[in-house]
């Protein structure tokens, strides 16, 4: 098979798979099977692109041109590759854990659930190779529009009321501001081709330039920028698996992977590197950081504080993309990937503890540690990427956010950078702490509060949290995958 | 030769079929004409359309008269691409009137219907072929006079004020227009709309001309309802068989924008006439006003036809913003939106009459829940929605694009703003059609309703897949409306 072929077939997998799904709605079995096969299809399909990528090819497939200049167009590049690596390898994973997780809580509308899903990494493949803006807004929107039958899958009031802030914050600032900021880039420089160097360099001003960054910005709500945040939190309360996969890792990895491919391809670091009127963008996402990881300490939601987690960890890309400095853009691409191994393992965990205690709050988790091992285990080497402790991942990206924020000499960021890990581990510590060392307390009450005991969750979420932890702490020791892609995106020219 | 004859074949054969269909007196016998007459008049416009698309002119002497003596039928890309787009509208609509129409009008006057359909029909197809201003008020009045009596056919009582108040401001507008084609002839001594133009420079220091210009914009306004002259669209949509609102919605005030362009581009354009007038700002603050007061409007409604009426006169907005640039990219944007917008709102008008065939009614208080009892004709809806809002790969993307562009290009950037942030309040009107239909618990009532009958699901579904083959494969519409607007540009020839 060509590059082109393979390309297209990312797309095109997960997209008969949920045609597939859809036609064994009366079968649960097989309905999972296809889910499975189908993952594990696009996981080998998108696996058989990477050497090529490496050697520095850039496979390209135009698929049919939309306006005259303007095409449907897929290119694969490194940051591209190594977010599709990681999605469709973390959708088998997730797939695995959403079939004991649906099942294990006796959730409706399980067809429309596989169907969705099996879209959103449809479009999510879509984003990762988009060749043009054109292409990325597409399936941008796409994405929005898939993922909100999952949002609002329970159907409740609360269900109602989070669909409408999460189509209304992302399609709202997609079309506001995102669509703007795409015609005027076509505008400008007549072309909206993702081109390594930037397409705007030479005849923007400074203050259009820091205007069109604004507009990017904010039009990419999936970045979750403060303050175009609350769609996310809001989103929880969809099933976990959902908000493990979509929203840890999928949509709002769309977003910042957006954010950091316009500032490489678009605008072009050193084009805008001495540009004045970018310099808000690393306050903007420095107090992100901050402000999102004080409102996750105060949360006591457990799903609620990690999704304010993941609105802080967004603007580490988001500010290492604004820092322009090579070390700083490979830490943000690896970020991507260490984020969202860490973060997918404390939902899992999450949905686990939620299964099998039906336990939502953190104040509940005393003593838990105990009854679910296996679970909180992984969940400490959760916490322990994201705070940035060896020995994982969390690690590595962090070590190269920081030297590039000293690299740019920029100390406000490594101020944020230094008190954000130690909110982290305000946040996460305890919890870790009172899970394996507190005896449950008299209010908590043992068991799961109808009077009888638990241990672990059901075994296909046992797997993958475990999975996934692990992969957390491989990704530490053995990082040069993700590290090769990542140098690729800073080389001047490819290869 | 046959083909030589097509621009007049194009508007006689919907003619003819009508008094046939009298003279036959059956309901069936009259579709069947119907289908033949609309699926031929299609044949013809495509014919036509790519007789012109390299760039030619076909003019057409009736009678073999010389213009400007007699008549002449002149049809360039512009008018052409117009035809084509009434004649397809027609022809997906016919198929879809059988089963919509045998439920919402009495049986004894089905072929009275029809007859009046291709009436309409032929009127529209008129003004979209004739070179000739006279000509083309015979031709509204014909399409006019047929749309009142279809809408009043409306099995809602409220229907015959609708048809009534459409009668009176529809009537008024094409006075007004014939008041400034008639002052337009005692200067130029013409009909023919090339001649005038040809002839209009000469007199142009006239008062009478910006007379003329003022009584034929305001008729024509009040035909295409621009707001605030709109009064007449939103109980006309809302109470008109389905059928007949899709057909309308899609067509009717498409064809009036294509008299403005003319009347502007054309007969007006060489007179000097525009020079020191602000009559851009006034076009765009009407657009505007249409944009955003309209789709305000729409939001609060309760019946869900009349709430996609408000969002018609919005969506006209958008067409008039992007002709008051004057740009290439804004005529560009304006035309390739009629298209666009009609098979949008064809789509959104033909799936709603789906639901008004089962349960006799689209109000939202009546129709929660419907997304489980009818999940196609719902899920369309939401499908066409989101090319109301303009999601890419729909062909309401191509149109706000060119809009964008267009306002960029002028340096307006919060023209830019405003484009798209009317369409925000399309997303909440879309929005709450579907928190209706999926949110809701389906009374007892919607919970039996059965899908709509596969005649009219069809052609409507047809019609949601032409809102995204055309939003990815824009040859033919971006093409054509490209052209068109370079034509218009230049001017009469």
């Amino acid at each position: 098979m060509t590059a082109g072929t393979l390309i297209v077939g990312a797309v095109a997998v997960p997209l008969a798979g949920a045609v597939l799904i859809a036609a064994a709605h009366r079968t649960p079995n097989l309905r999972e099977t296809v889910t499975l096969v189908t993952a594990g299809l696009l996981f080998l399909l998108v696996a058989s692109i990477v050497p090529d990528v490496l050697a520095g090819g850039r496979p390209h497939q135009t698929l049919l041109p939309v306006m005259p200049g303007i095409s449907l167009a897929f290119t694969v590049e490194p940051l591209g590759m190594l977010f599709a690596v990681l999605a469709s390898g973390l959708w088998i994973v997730n797939s695995l854990y959403s079939i004991g997780y649906m099942r294990g809580n006796g959730e409706a509308h399980q067809t429309r659930y596989y169907v969705c899903f099996a879209l959103a990494i449809a479009s999510t493949m879509g984003i990762a190779f988009a060749g043009n803006l054109f292409t990325l807004f597409l399936f941008y929107e796409a994405l929005t529009l898939v993922t909100y039958p999952l949002v609002t899958h329970h159907g409740t009031e609360e269900a109602k009321r989070a669909g409408r802030l999460y189509i209304g914050m992302l399609i709202g600032s997609s079309i506001l501001f995102l669509l703007v900021a795409i015609i005027w880039t076509w505008a400008i420089a007549g072309t909206i081709e993702f081109t390594p160097g930037g397409v705007l360099g030479g005849n923007v001003s400074n203050a259009t330039m820091g205007l069109l960054l604004a507009l990017y910005v904010f039009g990419i709500g999936k970045a979750a920028v403060m303050p175009v945040h609350r769609w996310l939190p809001a989103a929880m309360v969809a099933p976990t698996p959902v908000s493990a996969l979509l929203h840890a890792v999928a949509v709002v990895k769309a977003g910042v992977f957006s954010v950091l491919k316009i500032v490489v391809y678009v605008f072009g670091v050193e084009t805008i590197s001495g540009m004045t009127s970018v310099d808000w963008l690393p306050f903007v996402s420095g107090f992100t950081i901050i402000a999102a990881s004080i409102v996750a300490l105060r949360s006591d939601n457990l799903k609620r504080r990690l999704a304010y987690s993941t609105v802080s960890q967004l603007s580490y890309v988001v500010l290492a993309a604004a820092l322009l400095t090579p070390l700083s853009v490979i830490g943000a691409a690896l970020h991507i990937a260490t984020h969202a191994l860490g973060k997918i393992t404390l939902f899992f965990c999450a949905g686990a503890i939620y299964t099998a205690a039906h336990k939502t709050e953190v104040s509940q988790l005393a003593g838990i540690g105990r009854r679910m091992p296996w679970t909180m285990a992984a969940f400490t080497i959760g916490a322990l990427s994201l705070i940035g402790v060896p020995p994982a991942a969390g690690f590595v990206s962090k070590w190269f956010i920081m030297s590039g924020a000293l690299q740019a000499g920029h100390y406000a960021a490594l101020t944020v950078f230094v008190v954000s890990t130690l909110l982290n581990a305000a946040y996460f510590l305890p919890i870790v702490y009172s899970a394996f060392f507190r005896v449950p307390g008299a209010g908590a009450g043992g068991g799961d509060g109808h009077g009888h005991g638990h241990g672990e969750a059901p075994w296909p979420m046992v797997v993958a949290l475990t999975a996934t932890a692990a992969s957390s702490v491989a990704l530490f020791f053995f990082p040069e995958l993700p590290l090769q892609l990542a140098r690729q995106l800073v080389a001047r020219s490819p290869g | 030769m046959i083909t030589s004859h097509l621009p007049i074949l194009q508007v006689v054969v919907p003619l003819m079929a009508a008094p046939l269909m009298v003279v036959l007196r059956s309901g069936a016998a009259a579709w069947t004409l119907a289908v033949a007459a609309s699926w031929t008049a299609l044949a013809i416009a495509a014919g036509l359309f790519l007789e012109v698309a390299g760039g030619n002119v076909v003019s057409y002497w009736i009678g073999s008269w010389p213009p400007p003596w007699g008549i002449e039928y002149r049809i360039d890309i512009v008018n052409a691409f117009l035809a084509l787009l009434v004649s397809f509208i027609a022809a997906v609509v016919i198929v879809y009137c059988r089963e919509s129409v045998r439920a919402e009008v009495p049986r004894e006057r089905h072929y009275l219907f029809y007859a009046m359909y291709a009436l309409c029909l032929s009127g529209l197809l008129g003004i979209a072929v004739t070179g000739d201003a006279f000509n083309l008020f015979v031709f509204l009045e014909i399409s006019s006079l047929s749309s009142y009596v279809l809408i009043a056919l409306g099995r809602d009582r409220r229907a015959l004020m609708a048809a009534y108040q459409y009668l009176i401001l529809g009537t008024i507008g094409a006075t007004f227009y014939v008041i400034g084609v008639g002052l337009l002839y005692l200067l130029t001594g013409t009909l023919n709309l090339a001649d005038m133009a040809a002839r209009l420079p000469a007199v142009s220091d006239h008062r009478s001309v910006l007379a003329a210009l003022a009584f034929i914009t305001v008729g024509i306004s009040l035909k295409l309802a621009l707001f605030p002259l709109h009064l007449w669209l939103p109980n006309a949509y809302a109470y008109a068989p389905s059928a007949v609102t899709a057909f309308l919605a899609a067509t009717a005030t498409k064809v009036s924008v294509y008299v403005l362009l003319r009347f502007y581009f054309t007969v007006f354009s060489g007179s000097g006439i525009f020079d020191d007038r602000p009559l851009a700002p006034i076009w765009i603050t009407l657009s505007l006003a249409a944009m955003f007061i309209a789709s305000a409007i729409a939001i609060f409604q309760n019946n869900v036809k009349r709430l996609f009426a408000y969002s018609s006169v919005a969506q006209i907005g958008y067409i008039t913003l992007g002709v008051s640039f004057g740009s290439v990219y804004g005529l560009t944007a304006g035309i390739v939106h009629l298209f666009n917008h009609a098979v949008t709102k064809g789509a959104l008008f033909m799936l709603l009459g789906g639901i008004a065939l089962r349960l006799g009614t689209v109000r939202f208080d009546a129709i929660g829940g419907i997304g489980r009892a009818m999940p196609f004709t719902s899920f369309g809806i939401v499908l066409a929605g989101l090319s109301l809002i303009g999601v890419p790969a729909t062909v309401g993307f191509v149109s706000k694009w060119y809009l964008v562009l267009a306002a960029l290009e002028r340096g307006d950037a919060w023209l830019a703003f405003a484009v798209v942030g009317s369409s925000l309040l399309a997303v909440v009107y879309v929005w709450r059609f579907v928190e209706v239909a999926y949110f809701r618990e389906p009374t007892t009532e919607v919970a039996r309703l059965r899908e709509a009958p596969l005649s009219m699901l069809v052609p409507a579904w047809l019609m949601v897949l032409a809102c995204f083959y055309f939003g990815l494969d824009t040859g033919v519409t971006l093409g054509g409306a490209g052209a068109a607007a370079e034509s218009l540009l230049r001017g009469p020839r």
